[in-house]
Order: structure tokens, then sequence, then C-alpha cells
């Protein structure tokens, strides 16, 4: 995991980055978003960033509410246009929402009329995969988030943290190499969150994909990720960039450990020269 | 950590003690029937003790006979296959054209202030015009009927499809959904709620449409019915009728919300309105 590093300036070579971790997922040089005001001008919400995520990584994404990391998360999955610079998803240059990727909203986003495993083969079906063998996909997803028993069942059957089980089942059922998370936890109670975290890394060690998680709580981002990315103020731009050099196998009580407050008070410290805690 | 919201089992007991548990925990299934005694005993005895003649205010008793005496299904149906036909009308229309509009937002805020102008004007007063073109039959009343019961189907259709959770236009985005795929599964059902609340009050209206065709001019019917009736003073069929037309608007009512709980099992049901 060491090894694993992150290259922050526009000047990087990319031969050289993967030469020592293998292929990039996503590359990222100078992104920037810009809005219109309605006076003419222009307000700088995000950026110049650059960033490489080597495939099976996981970077969490942290900073102060307002900052534009979910923005970034939308630039990355295409889901809204940049105003400069380049995104690069497993060498393709995203122009608008990209097979290859699954998403987890804030909300679990079902749809209330479906069951648990309807909602899972909603992709499925939205892009024309083989019926039966995503149905066959689909329970096995459900199995591996837990809710093996519950495929037939209502959203409104479901507590916040098994609906966001199934948002997370569903966000994998075209096989995407990337999934990116938006705050997926936010809603849910401590205790529902730290089960969730565990769950979620040991998916992630299953299924061995990409992740990019967004949250706005610095334990849970060390706690999760193989890189921190801090981003500051408005405009969000990369404050720090930090590589978790911790066991892949973590329980909850890797948070008390020396290592995970030495890279809590490095972030916490970004936080504090930025004024924004 | 977590937990399924199971339905509460009904436990297992005699007959008479469930009956008597169903009546301690829901007592209006005792006072509802209460208070409809309670009004035809007081109506009657007020009738007969102030010597009320018949054709200024009949008594219920007068009603009854009235009711049996008289054959109402011929006209019931006359009227309820107007009001059917009407309210299907409206439906096929109110359903595809609010589909269209909302698809096309231009065509949405260009329509959008006729349309109100268009749903505030009573329609009633429009009815003799229809009266006009489409005869005494049936036709000029399915038509009344049909006018009537299109715009609240088409304004909740519109407003319903109008009002889809942006988070899940959002994930049908991500998945690069077609415009007809995000139609077909994330707003239609969506707008089912507010698509079943339009139904509900245009069937309704769908009543008021064929009666009031009927008023205006007609051969058969319940509205032609409770008209000859008053001209000939016969105040007791006014009334009866009056009672067979309600009670054809409580079924029409009730076979709405049962499709309703069966087609929105799903929806919050805070939000849809029951008997």
């Amino acid at each position: 995991m060491s090894v694993m590093s992150i290259v922050r300036d526009t000047s990087f070579s990319q031969e050289a980055e993967n030469a020592v971790n293998g292929p990039a997922a996503i590359v990222v040089e100078a992104l920037e978003k810009t809005y219109a005001t309605h006076d003419g001008g222009k307000v700088q919400a995000l950026g110049p960033i650059s960033v490489t995520v080597p495939q099976g990584g996981f970077m969490t994404i942290v900073g102060p509410s307002g900052c534009g990391k979910s923005t970034l998360l939308k630039l990355l999955s295409g889901l809204i246009p940049r105003s400069a610079g380049s995104i690069k998803v497993n060498g393709e240059e995203v122009h608008e929402p990209h097979r290859d990727i699954g998403m987890v909203f804030q909300s679990p986003v079902l749809l209330p009329w479906k069951t648990a495993i309807e909602n899972v083969l909603l992709p499925a079906r939205v892009l024309g995969l083989d019926m039966a063998s995503s149905r066959v996909r689909a329970q096995e997803l459900l199995d591996m988030v837990g809710l093996a028993d519950f495929a037939n069942r209502y959203p409104n059957e479901l507590s916040g943290g098994m609906q966001q089980r199934v948002a997370i089942a569903r966000s994998l059922i075209h096989d995407p190499s990337i999934l990116m998370m938006d705050e997926p936890f936010g809603a849910l109670d401590a205790m529902t969150r730290e089960v969730m975290n565990l769950e979620l890394l040991r998916i992630w060690r299953k299924a061995g994909k990409t992740v990019i998680f967004v949250t706005h709580s610095i334990p849970e981002a060390i706690f999760l990720g193989t890189h921190v990315m801090v981003l500051s103020n408005r405009p969000g731009r990369i404050a720090d960039l930090v590589t978790v050099d911790l066991p892949a196998e973590r329980g909850l009580d890797i948070m008390s450990t020396d290592a995970f407050g030495v890279y809590s008070k490095r972030i916490r410290s970004q936080f504090n020269t930025q004024g924004f805690i | 950590m977590e937990s399924v919201h199971n339905s509460p089992t009904v436990a297992s007991s005699p007959a008479s003690f469930s009956l008597r548990r169903t009546l301690k925990a829901r007592p209006e299934l005792l006072l509802i029937p209460a208070v409809f005694v309670a009004v035809v005993v007081v109506w009657e005895a007020i009738i007969r003790f102030f010597e009320i003649p018949i054709y200024i205010m009949p008594a219920p008793s007068n009603i009854a006979l009235a009711l049996v005496n008289t054959g109402y299904l011929d006209n019931a149906l006359y009227t309820l296959g107007e009001a059917m036909l009407g309210f299907l009308l409206a439906a096929v229309f109110g359903i595809v054209l609010g589909g269209l509009i909302a698809q096309f937002p231009l065509a949405e805020k260009t329509l959008y202030p006729y349309l109100i102008a268009i749903q505030t004007t009573p329609k009633v007063a429009v009815a003799p015009l229809f009266i006009m073109w489409f005869g005494f039959g049936m036709t000029s009343k399915v038509i009344i009927a049909a006018t009537i019961a299109f715009f609240p189907i088409l304004v909740n259709v519109i407003s319903g499809l109008r009002s889809t959770d942006p988070a899940r236009l959002e994930l049908m985005r991500s998945l690069r959904a077609t415009r007809w795929q995000i139609f077909t599964m994330v707003r239609l059902p969506g707008a089912l709620p507010m698509i079943f609340a339009g139904l509900n009050i245009a069937i309704i209206f769908s009543i008021l449409g064929a009666i009031v065709g009927e008023f205006l001019g007609s051969r058969k019917g319940l509205g032609n019915a409770i008209m000859q009736m008053n001209v000939n003073l016969d105040t007791a069929g006014v009334f009866a009728t009056l009672f067979v037309l309600s009670a054809i608007g409580v079924c029409l009512h009730l076979l709405m919300s049962f499709l309703q709980r069966k087609a929105l099992f799903w929806a919050d049901s805070s939000r849809i309105p029951t008997v």
C-alpha cells in the first residue's frame, strides 16, 4: 500500500505513475468548474484539480461543506459538464455518464413501488442487459450486502441502513470497475454508520473495485481510504493528499491506534489552517 | 441495529370477542348507522308532528316507498353509463395529453395559462352548447361528463409528472436512460398518487356532468327523472332519486379507493385520501 502514491502537480508523467502503481483508473488534469453569475461574471467553484486514482484504490474526499466535494464527484461521473481540464476514466475522456461507473447517492433513491431485487435490477433494465443472468447476479449482490432474505421486500419495509445497502448492490449490478459514493452514510445514525463502513470495506476487498467516496467525517475518510483527498474551502482545491498506510484488514479498533491519530491530526491541522473548523 | 416493520399480527379469538374488540377499537362502526337512524327518526317525527305536506317535504317513510315503487334501475344504469363513458374518455385524453405536455417544457409553459383559464371556467356553462351540437341522446351527456372530468385529471397528471424527485432523475441520468425509460420507469409510476387523486375527483365530476346534461335535455336518466318528478310535485320521488345518486357516488368512490390502495400500496398512506 505504501508504495501507492498520488501525483498532484499538473506536470506529472503518467508513464512513471503507471510504472509504480499499475494502470490508473481515473486521471484528472487541471479540472475546473466555474459558474456564470447573473451579471455576466464567473464564479470559480472548484479547481484546478489534478489527481490520479490507481485501479483498486479507495480514495476518500473530505472537506468542509460547500467546498465542492459533491460537485467534484458529479464531474468525475460525467453527470455535470466541466469548465476546463480533462477527466479520463480507464483511459477514456469523460463527457457523459460512463458505463463503467456505479453511483451511490446521499439518499438511497430506491423506487418505492419496486422490491429490493427489482431496484437492484434497475440499471440492468436501463442498460438492456440479459435479465436472466442479471437476476442471478442481483441475488448474489443482495447476499453480499447481507440482505439475502429481503429480496422481495419493498423499500418502506427496510430500515435506512438496509435501503442504502440495496443502493450499493444496485450500483454494482452492471459490474462497473469504479464505484462513486456521495456521503452514502451521512443520514445514518453513528452505530449503523460504523457497521456500514465495515461492510463497505468488506465489499470493496471482495469486489476489487476502485472507489471514490465523499464524506465530511475525517475518521470515516481515514478508516475507509487508501488515499484521502483533503479539499480546501471554495473554490475547492486539493489542500492535502494523504496515503493511508494502515492494514487493509482493519476493524473499528484501528481508530484508537496512534497511527490513526497521526493521520487524523494531519488532516485536522489542514482544516485548522484553512480556518474552517 | 436494523428492524423490519412487520404488520401487526392478528390474534385469533372467538367471534364474539373479536366483534366486541373491533367495535371498541373503531366505535365509528356503530356510530355511523346510529346517526342515520337518529336522523330518520327525528325527521319522520317532525314531518308527522307539524303535518308538513308531502309535496313540500316528504317523510323518510314516503321516500322509502317511492324508492321501492319506482323503477330506478333503468334510469340509474343509463346515467351511470353516460358518466362512465365520459370518465373513461376524460381519463384517456387527460393522461395521454398530460403526459405529452409534461414531456415538452415549452408546450407546458405555453399551454398552462390557458389550461388554468379553462379549468377555472365553470364547464357547466358550456353544457347547453353541447346539447345543441350533439342532440338529446347519450352522446351530448357523455361529452359534457368528459369535459367536466377532463381537467382535474389533466392538471394532476401534469403536476404529478412535474414533481418527479430530482434524485431519481439523477440516478436515471447516471445510467444514461432514454427519455422513454425515464418516463415509464420513474416519472409515470411516481406520478400515480397525484393521478389517482385527479381520477377520484373526476369520477364524481362525471356523474355531475351527466346529471346536468340530462337536466338540459334528455329523454332518460336520473337527471331527467328528477326534472319530471319536480314538475309533478313528486317530492318524495326526487328525494328517492337523490338517494340513488348518492349511493352511486359512494360506490364509485369506494371503487376508486380500492383501486388506489391496490395500485399505490407502496405510497405513504398519509398521502392517499381514504374514505
